[in-house]
């Protein structure tokens, strides 16, 4: 009777046989990788906006605080996206002729809303407060890099869940004094492990881990 | 050989394995033209289109499923656990007996195991997927069903280790695993002698690669021979670990009517009493249908309706003890579930559950009900309904008459809670069917060793060969 395989058949299913395992692993692996890749996270990758908005420019360029826009940080769960006539204070005076701000010129006109595309966005099941994050001495730039360096925005972290509790399990390492969480150029101090202990007890940090914490 | 009589005491004589007049080459003639044969009988036909329209209907429920969620299902806190979590232990139970026939039956020296633990042991395989998919389609998100398992994930936690849900996973995975490899690595002699046989290019070459190579030499039987054992060894604990852990699920929680130190025993001694009640159910017709009295003998089914009786005698055991332990705890808790359960909403669940898994078994004390065929068969379909009631009393009886009154809930399954049960049985069918068609159902060489003696061939060293001319 004729052979029904070739002989490279037997070098072929060694392979697959006493490979399955390698490849089972190797594959795991890579969806871990692509996962928290930025192609999938979006990490530094700059969105575009109806307006080219720089931060960079009006931050450490013009010296504008956090909060002069986003007003409600310190105060609620969402910072806040300003409203056309935060821009429009300075734009009706200065660069009001540009082509570039027509958009923000006609959402002024129209009453409606400039559409921004939004860079920081969490899914519906986790509870985020931006308030208690500064209440209790995290920075802003702790989450959201330099922004002062961001001529057009872009994703600083990789909002998943092992990123969060890297700061949740370990947050002596991240706390700063409450009268800096607005310094973009903080640089911790060289004893950070110290201070963000006597921080931890001194803000009362606690119940940083639990799920409801965060999943309600 | 166990067949050869013992003299002086007529009745002690077993009855023999196989029937008269087979040699190595009519044994295997017959098995393997059950599969290498052209003609589809009707009869396959006709129950696989059953089977596959059962299939269907199981895939009709998912997709409604994923597309509506749990609440299709009469779910409610606090019954969060209704139809999904009886069916998939009942399935489980089901799964029981594939391993204890093959292992721990061929670790005793039973020969009355060879012909019937290649089925036993599919039925295990496809009980235990139609067991994996309940847990998973009762997730709310059925599609993260992977969270389960401790992978390397962008979420840095792990499953909870503390919790017998998890120990679940393990328990049931592992099952599944060492039961296909069992099965598989019994299929490899069998496969190669159909790829030998087999006279059309494709099925060669289909059965030449599931075969992987097996060539029938004194190394190859020799390595078979030490890794079945080995296999065997792993799988004799997970016979009795599987169902214990599954009993976790109910006895580590705190709800009256689960927990209870008894569960996990009395929980492995029903899913073998289930087992071989479902070894049964399809032995019966399989033995008429492809004509094969001569393997699957009258001593076979007496056999298995004697474990079924043992086991049912342990399970009866175990349904007396939770009546008495519940009133000697002196628990309130406890004394009113029992009594819930015996005169509550539930009752007609529990009092036909005591009927078919107490009552009918003790049937099998007689010679006369072991020797009839269809008593027997009825025997063991009653014996598998009764073991679902008994789950559905365990899971909703108990869930339903909660601590605080204020909580007490009236479950019932929905149209589609029947739907995915009924499914599941078509989806173990259409698997079964296939099986029977495209594998040999019967391990062929096994079978051969109970060949009586004067029947084999005489040739030095052909006792074990596969390969024929």
């Amino acid at each position: 009777m004729a052979q029904i395989f070739h002989r490279s058949t037997n070098i072929l299913s060694r392979l697959t046989i006493y490979g399955a395992l390698f490849i089972l692993a190797g594959l795991v692996w890579a969806a871990y990788i692509i996962y928290s890749s930025p192609y999938f996270t979006e990490v530094n990758v700059a969105r575009q906006q109806p307006v080219p908005f720089s931060h960079k420019h009006h931050v450490s360029g013009l010296g504008l605080d956090c909060r002069f826009c986003h007003t409600s940080v310190e105060e609620s769960s969402f910072a806040g996206i300003p409203p056309t006539e935060t821009c429009m204070t300075c734009h009706s005076q200065i660069w009001s002729d540009s082509p570039m701000l027509e958009p923000v010129r006609a959402s002024y006109r129209n009453n409606t809303s400039l559409e921004w595309t939004r860079v920081y966005q969490l899914p519906g099941y986790a509870y985020f407060n931006h308030s208690i994050h500064l209440n209790k001495g995290i920075g802003c730039s702790t989450c959201h890099g330099r922004v002062d360096r961001m001529p057009l925005t872009y994703r600083e972290n990789p909002m998943q869940m092992q990123w969060c509790l890297d700061c949740h399990r370990n947050v002596e390492r991240y706390v700063r004094p409450r009268e800096d969480v607005f310094k973009m150029d903080y640089v911790p101090p060289g004893d950070q492990l110290a201070l963000g202990e006597k921080l931890v007890k001194e803000y009362k940090i606690q119940k940083l881990t639990d799920c409801t914490t965060c999943h309600r | 050989m166990a067949t050869e009589p013992l003299k002086g005491s007529p009745h002690l004589v077993p009855a023999p394995l196989i029937g008269p007049g087979y040699d190595y080459a009519t044994v295997t003639d017959k098995i393997s033209s059950i599969v290498l044969t052209q003609k589809t009988p009707r009869s396959w036909i006709f129950g696989f289109a059953v089977a596959f329209f059962l299939l269907m209907v199981l895939m009709f429920a998912i997709g409604r499923l994923f597309l509506l969620g749990v609440g299709i299902w009469g779910i409610e806190i606090p019954v969060g656990w209704g139809w999904a979590i009886v069916n998939f232990v009942w399935w489980v139970g089901i799964a029981h007996a594939g391993t204890l026939i093959s292992a721990i039956l061929l670790l005793m020296h039973q020969e009355w195991r060879t012909s019937i633990n290649r089925f036993a042991e599919a039925m295990t395989l496809f009980a235990v997927s139609c067991a994996g998919m309940f847990p998973l389609l009762h997730l709310g998100r059925p599609w993260m069903f992977y969270w389960l398992f401790p992978y390397p994930n962008t979420m840095k936690v792990w499953p909870q280790f503390r919790s017998p849900l998890v120990w679940d996973v393990f328990a049931v995975s592992t099952y599944a695993t060492v039961s296909l490899m069992f099965w598989y690595v019994g299929l490899i002699p069998d496969l190669a002698t159909i790829r030998d046989r087999s006279k059309r290019r494709v099925s060669q070459k289909i059965y030449g690669i599931l075969a992987m190579g097996w060539r029938g030499s004194a190394a190859h039987w020799k390595r078979y021979e030490t890794a079945y054992l080995l296999l065997a060894g792993l799988a004799t604990p997970l016979v009795v670990s599987v169902h214990s852990v599954v009993s976790f699920d109910f006895a580590v929680g705190i709800v009256p009517g689960w927990h209870s130190t008894i569960f996990p025993p009395y929980f492995v001694a029903g899913a073998i009493y289930s087992g071989f009640a479902m070894v049964l159910t399809i032995s019966i017709p399989v033995r008429k249908v492809y004509g094969l009295e001569d393997f699957i003998t009258q001593r076979h089914l007496d056999n298995m309706a004697k474990i079924l009786l043992a086991t049912g005698l342990i399970v009866g055991y175990g349904y007396v003890m939770e009546t008495f332990m519940a009133f000697y705890s002196g628990s309130p808790y406890d004394k009113f579930m029992i009594m819930a359960r015996m005169t509550g909403p539930y009752m007609k669940f529990y009092w036909a559950l005591i009927f078919c898994n107490m009552v009918v078994p003790q049937f099998l004390w007689s010679t006369r009900v072991r020797s009839n065929i269809t008593g027997l068969w009825v025997i063991s379909i009653l014996v598998n309904i009764g073991m679902w009631l008994e789950r559905y009393v365990i899971v909703v009886g108990s869930l339903a008459r909660d601590y605080m009154p204020t909580m007490w809930y009236r479950y019932s399954g929905t149209a589609w809670d029947v739907a995915t049960y009924v499914g599941s049985i078509g989806l173990f069918l259409t698997l079964l069917f296939l099986f029977l068609r495209y594998l040999p159902m019967i391990s062929i060489f096994e079978l051969r060793q109970l060949v009586p003696p004067e029947k084999r061939p005489t040739a030095p060293g052909a006792t074990r060969a596969t390969v024929e001319g």
